[in-house]
């Protein structure tokens, strides 16, 4: 690996002192992504900021305006959060295929956020609840609705002297479910071919979808909204019909390439199958 | 920096980039943890850090300081192999046995969580191993066996 | 699944003792090539090419040269410029000029990957810093990737002074056609004229890695007596001290190889990469250096097998008779010649007897690694064709797949379609266990689970297996252990199976027995491990060394009692007077004796044996199908193999179950992904798709023992044949869940779900 200096700052104020150096200044959560992008040429940093010991990046909690998850918190602690269990299940449906265990166990959501992969797993999920990037630097902190906070591949808005600190996602309501699902070639170890993740919250009393979340990943330079898709589902009734003919209008959401992982057709059509699958999964969650 | 190797607490001077594989191989001469791919997907390199499986080639050296590493060199309780190690010789659970010492320790860790797990935990655990020698099969005997729950071959 | 398979014949074979290497391979102590320490030992790092086919224009080492703590940079013109001469590794072969160009680029790259220089540090970091300051001026050049590009006219030229042959006669002017060669036999236009149904199809294979875990390493010295020693993984010491010598132009016997645990071959650990180049890092600068490989360059620098372009085209009568087949086998070689297209034409046709046959192979270079064996090499491809062939033959007819094979099956004097006549081997015997086995006899539910589609196939594959030299050498300790020195390299247990083959002769437990792999210094000339010979071939060594010890001990006994040798019997381990039963000595007491009787015995033999004896495999695969998202499950997998005889049962199933999870790797997502400009871009394990635990059923292992006449044990290779039909069996049973046939490798989701839409 080429050259860089490391720090492991224990408080916030600390880290935005040496996010605010001259030079390209990393965050390292798990490293599961970055020191293989800077062994590879991908990435570089003049230095390299372990934010794990920071308090606030290892927040877990739900609160009474949402669930609170710091950017450092690993992807096993947080899909065996009880309220992820049994709420924010497509969150815990995605935060359970990245990578091995192995990795889980050290792999950060903020640094699956951050990598900004096109193809990452947690993203749909967490785009699916409408959730809010808070960031922080030296000039104090703002909020950032996670839907824009994708720049390009690998790119977030993210400014010099800015980190991420935690991801807040509003409090789950009555009558709402959310799942996550990709496609991979093999069982394990594979990136998204593609990724689908779905918020759907029903009006009881005549099945019609009060509100939906469609997110995609794999399909563009950023995780995307399906925001045609939403269209067609909120305010009708939730039945067969319906969904078939939203993961019909997901399609418009996606601008595949063609690459090693699957041609751009071939993607697609996965966008349509697993649409409708996890607005099937929210359905029956629901219904529950 | 100081590191804590099977029990052992050293201090090395070394540079923040390297990742723990190279500090364990190189430094220390800890030569059981293999490298094959160097980027997290084949699972050879792994070792336990606060007994957790971790991929060695992937961990910065620096982020495993103060924290308690074992390699495969370390697993052994003095005399004794460690069940998953006597399991995986009875069944023969590897031909060229390059990836073994990452399999045993995931599996030793898996076995620390949950002491009972069922194949389809064990496969789950073991799911971002490699082992291209197809062993697969005789590894999940093996391990099923070092829980107790599986007889001999 | 536990089989048993000796029948109370043999005392050691057929038993499953503890392999001798094994507690060093679950404690980390096993020393692998690239764990080897030195005394101020430097560490290299190759410079690659990033270009799949680029002249060579200039390189500049200057600034490399001038980096503190840089010992030496090397380029081609180091080299010394090796001979132009072709030699058998055992399994392939290479040309030596070729060889060395391989390892160290001359004038042009021919692959992404391809060496243009080395370096030689104080420590890797720097080795690497200096690498990229070396600055190399390409004109990159059109590649040409596959078979049928290369061979049309106008084709990018990969190598400008390849001499082409076309059935035996050169080609004129430049080409990428090394060689055409044909096998011809019977009236084929005839038999196909005597067929009721002929069925000819095409198909294209993607090129595979064998994808052994453990990186290619190598580290040496270069001594002031011009002698060179090379520690490294490899599959053969001698092989390797033969293309190391070649290529540095010395006497063999400069240059000794010490064989380090080997972390996986399949083949691809036959040929040299890094050891010259090590070996000349090592002569500039006058001190040890090691050279370890990364994953890509494992992927996009070393031995693959071969894409392919194939057509097959069997005929039949209505009752099954197969009349006539021919096939035309093309296969890409890589940058250099020496595809295993002569191999795959031995295996095609030879699971049947076909009176008319023509077989037509042709070695095409193009802009990708040289390849290099991988497990029966060129068989797989060759079964994947003519195997889904016969299975439509078989649907047509209505017949029973595994009727239609034992119906058509080659026996004892049939004649391979490529001449040779074989001798005692288990085709038929091997199909009528599958028939019986508890899978074939189970039916399959067609429907799967939330709308999967499931089907069955089954297919069949031979390989004829090689002996080749092997020489092993046994001396006996007092305390009558025996130290058992060979020259295989053991990649996957055989030395147990070894041992055990001495340990039988010797009348001891396997126990009792340590073997021990010898540098290319310490036991005589040794073949590759590789070609499914080890076991075969030196355990028939390790027989006959065996045999030398039991023949010494019978003389030391006859000396201790003062009467004749032939009065010494040698039976159950004991050696006795025939005439006097109270004269009679275990092996273990009268090694005790042997300090008094003339001191140590060491037994040896040297060992070319002929009879390898071919093998068959029979396999039935159950695959489930999303047909949403064409990803396939293999949910039930049997292998059916004739070993001969089954040494440590617990290995050969190892080497049965480790075959098919290659072939289902091959058969549903391994491929070489090329971009436009040639060079791989899915050279990780991210995205080289290699099975995983989750990805395979428990492989069920049916072993079936016709013992090899030409092996005293009656021992067949097993290592190989079982990955011969594996591709094919899951096309089958891809067919029998959708009624579509893919003939283009990998099968994978993607290519799975066009077929179902192109079928609707």
């Amino acid at each position: 690996m080429p050259e860089f200096d490391f720090a492991q700052p224990t408080s916030l104020n600390d880290a935005l002192d040496l996010f605010a150096a001259d030079g390209e200044v990393r965050a390292l959560v798990g490293g599961t992504d970055i020191v293989d992008q800077l062994k590879t040429g991908r990435r570089n940093a003049d230095m390299v900021v372990d934010v794990k010991r920071i308090p606030e990046l290892q927040r877990l909690e739900l609160t009474d305006d949402g669930l609170h998850i710091g950017a450092a918190r690993n992807l096993t602690d947080i899909a065996e959060f009880p309220p992820v269990v049994s709420d924010y299940r497509g969150l815990a449906d995605s935060s359970l295929l990245i990578g091995s265990w192995q990795i889980q166990n050290r792999a950060g959501l903020g640094g699956n956020v951050c990598n900004a992969a096109p193809s990452g797993d947690t993203i749909p999920a967490l785009l699916s609840h409408d959730t809010v990037a808070v960031v922080a630097s030296k000039s104090g902190t703002r909020e950032i609705a996670l839907s824009d906070f994708f720049a390009g591949p690998g790119q977030t808005v993210l400014q010099k002297g800015e980190i991420l600190v935690e991801l807040v996602l509003p409090l789950m309501q009555e009558n709402s479910a959310s799942s996550y699902l990709r496609f991979i070639p093999r069982n394990e170890m594979d990136i998204a071919v593609v990724g689908a993740g779905s918020f759907v919250q029903l009006n009881p009393s005549n099945n019609t979808v009060l509100k939906a979340r469609i997110a995609l990943a794999s399909v563009a330079p950023t995780p995307v909204r399906a925001r045609a898709a939403e269209e067609v589902l909120e305010g009708n009734a939730l039945t067969d019909d319906l969904i078939e003919m939203a993961a019909v209008a997901a399609v418009e959401s996606a601008t595949p390439i063609t690459d090693v992982r699957g041609s751009a057709e071939y993607r697609r059509e996965l966008v349509k199958v697993l649409t409708r699958r996890t607005l099937g999964i929210c359905r029956d969650r629901i219904n529950g | 920096m100081h590191l804590k190797v099977n029990d052992e607490s050293l201090e090395v001077a070394v540079d923040a980039e390297r990742t723990l594989l190279s500090v364990l191989r190189h430094e220390l001469g800890l030569m059981g943890t293999k490298y094959g791919c160097g980027e997290g997907n084949c699972g050879a390199c792994t070792v336990l850090i606060d007994g957790e499986a971790t991929r060695s080639c992937i961990t910065p050296v620096t982020s495993a300081g103060g924290r308690e590493i074992t390699t495969i060199e370390g697993l052994a309780n003095g005399d004794e192999l460690h069940p998953v190690q006597e399991a995986f010789v009875e069944h023969t659970a590897f031909q060229c046995a390059y990836c073994t010492s990452g399999f045993i320790m995931s599996s030793a860790a898996l076995l620390d969580r949950n002491p009972s797990p069922s194949d389809a935990q064990i496969q789950s655990a073991l799911s971002g191993h490699i082992c291209r020698c197809g062993a697969y099969g005789r590894i999940l005997k093996a391990v099923k066996s070092a829980s107790g729950e599986g007889g001999a071959e | 699944m536990t089989t048993e398979t000796t029948k109370g014949k043999y005392n050691v074979i057929g038993t499953r003792p503890i392999r001798h290497d094994g507690y060093d391979k679950v404690t980390g102590r096993a020393i692998y090539g690239a764990d080897i320490k030195l005394p101020a030992l430097l560490q290299g790092a190759v410079l690659r090419s990033p270009h799949a086919h680029a002249r060579i224009k200039s390189i500049d080492t200057s600034a490399a040269k001038a980096l503190p703590g840089v010992s030496a940079v090397i380029t081609s013109a180091d080299f010394p410029g090796a001979h132009d001469t072709l030699i058998d590794l055992g399994e392939g072969a290479i040309n030596f000029r070729y060889a060395s160009n391989n390892v160290m680029a001359g004038d042009k790259v021919l692959y992404k990957g391809h060496p243009v220089a080395a370096v030689a540090a104080l420590d890797k970091n720097t080795a690497l810093e200096a690498a990229a300051l070396i600055k190399v001026d390409y004109e990159v050049l059109k590649p040409v990737s596959t078979v049928m590009e290369a061979l049309k006219p106008g084709a990018p030229i990969v190598l400008e002074d390849l001499e082409g042959q076309d059935l035996g006669e050169k080609i004129d002017g430049q080409t990428n056609q090394a060689n055409h060669i044909r096998h011809e036999f019977g009236d084929v236009e005839k038999g196909f004229a005597e067929a009721d149904i002929v069925i000819e199809h095409e198909f294209d294979t993607a090129m595979v890695h064998q994808g052994y875990i453990e990186p290619h390493n190598a580290t040496a010295t270069w001594d002031e007596e011009g002698r060179v020693t090379i520690w490294t993984s490899t599959q053969g010491s001698f092989p390797t001290r033969r293309q190391t010598a070649g290529i540095l132009r010395l006497p063999d016997s400069s240059v000794k190889v010490i064989p380090l645990e080997i972390g996986g071959g399949f083949g691809g650990k036959i040929p040299s990469y890094l050891e010259p180049v090590a070996a000349i890092l090592s002569r500039e600068t006058g001190r040890p250096v090691k050279l370890l490989m990364e994953r890509t360059s494992v992927f996009e620098s070393t031995g693959p097998t071969p894409g392919t372009w194939m057509s097959a085209k069997v005929g039949v009568k209505n009752d099954g008779t197969i009349t006539a087949a021919t096939a035309d086998l093309r296969f890409d070689a890589g940058a250099y010649p020496g595809s295993p297209v002569g191999a795959g034409m031995m295996c095609v046709f030879s699971c049947y007897d076909i009176p008319n046959t023509r077989i037509d192979g042709y070695d095409v270079v193009v802009n990708k690694p040289k390849t290099a064996a991988y497990r029966a090499p060129g068989a797989t491809q060759a079964a994947y064709a003519m195997e889904t062939v016969v299975d439509e033959i078989c649907q047509k007819l209505g017949m029973d797949p595994l009727e239609f094979r034992i119906k058509n099956a080659a026996k004892e004097g049939t004649r391979r379609a490529d001449g040779p006549i074989h001798p005692i081997i288990g085709a038929v015997e091997t199909h009528e266990a599958a028939k019986a086995s508890d899978h074939w006899n189970t039916p399959l539910e067609k429907n799967g689970s939330d709308g999967k589609l499931r089907g069955r196939g089954v297919a069949s594959g031979y390989w004829f297996n090689i002996g080749l030299k092997s020489a092993v050498t046994i001396s006996v300790n007092e305390d009558g252990t025996v130290a058992l020195t060979e020259g295989s390299t053991d990649i996957g247990g055989s030395r147990a199976s070894i041992a055990m083959m001495a340990a039988e002769v010797l009348g001891i437990p396997a126990e009792e027995v340590r073997p021990h792999v010898a540098d290319s210094e310490g036991i005589g000339y040794t073949d590759v491990t590789g070609g499914s010979r080890t076991t075969y071939a030196t355990g028939y060594a390790a027989h006959d060394a065996a045999q030398d010890v039991v023949v010494q001990l019978r003389e030391r006994a006859a000396k201790l009692w003062d009467v004749e040798v032939d009065e010494i019997e040698f039976a159950n381990g004991s050696y006795q007077s025939k005439s006097d039963p109270e004269l009679r000595l275990s092996h273990k007491e009268l090694a005790s004796k042997l300090g008094s009787t003339g001191g140590p015995v060491i037994g040896s033999a040297s060992v070319d044996p002929e009879g390898a004896g071919g093998a068959y495999s029979t396999q039935i695969c159950d695959i489930e199908i999303d047909p949403e998202t064409g990803k396939t499950d293999v949910i039930r997998y049997t292998i059916v193999q004739d070993v001969g005889t089954a040494i440590h049962p617990s290995y050969v199933e190892g080497q049965m179950q480790g075959a098919v999870a290659q072939c289902i790797g091959w058969a549903l997502n391994e491929e070489y992904f090329l971009n436009d400009d040639g060079a791989m871009v899915n050279s990780s394990f991210l995205d080289y798709r290699m099975p995983t635990s989750l990805d395979l059923p428990e492989i069920e292992t049916i072993i079936v023992e016709v013992p090899n006449p030409g092996h005293p044990f009656g021992v067949r290779g097993v290592g190989e044949v079982p990955i011969v039909p594996g591709v094919a069996t899951v096309a089958n049973a891809i067919h029998d869940a959708l009624g579509i046939r893919l003939r283009t490798t990998p099968m994978n989701a993607g290519s799975i779900l066009a077929a179902l839409k192109a079928k609707k």
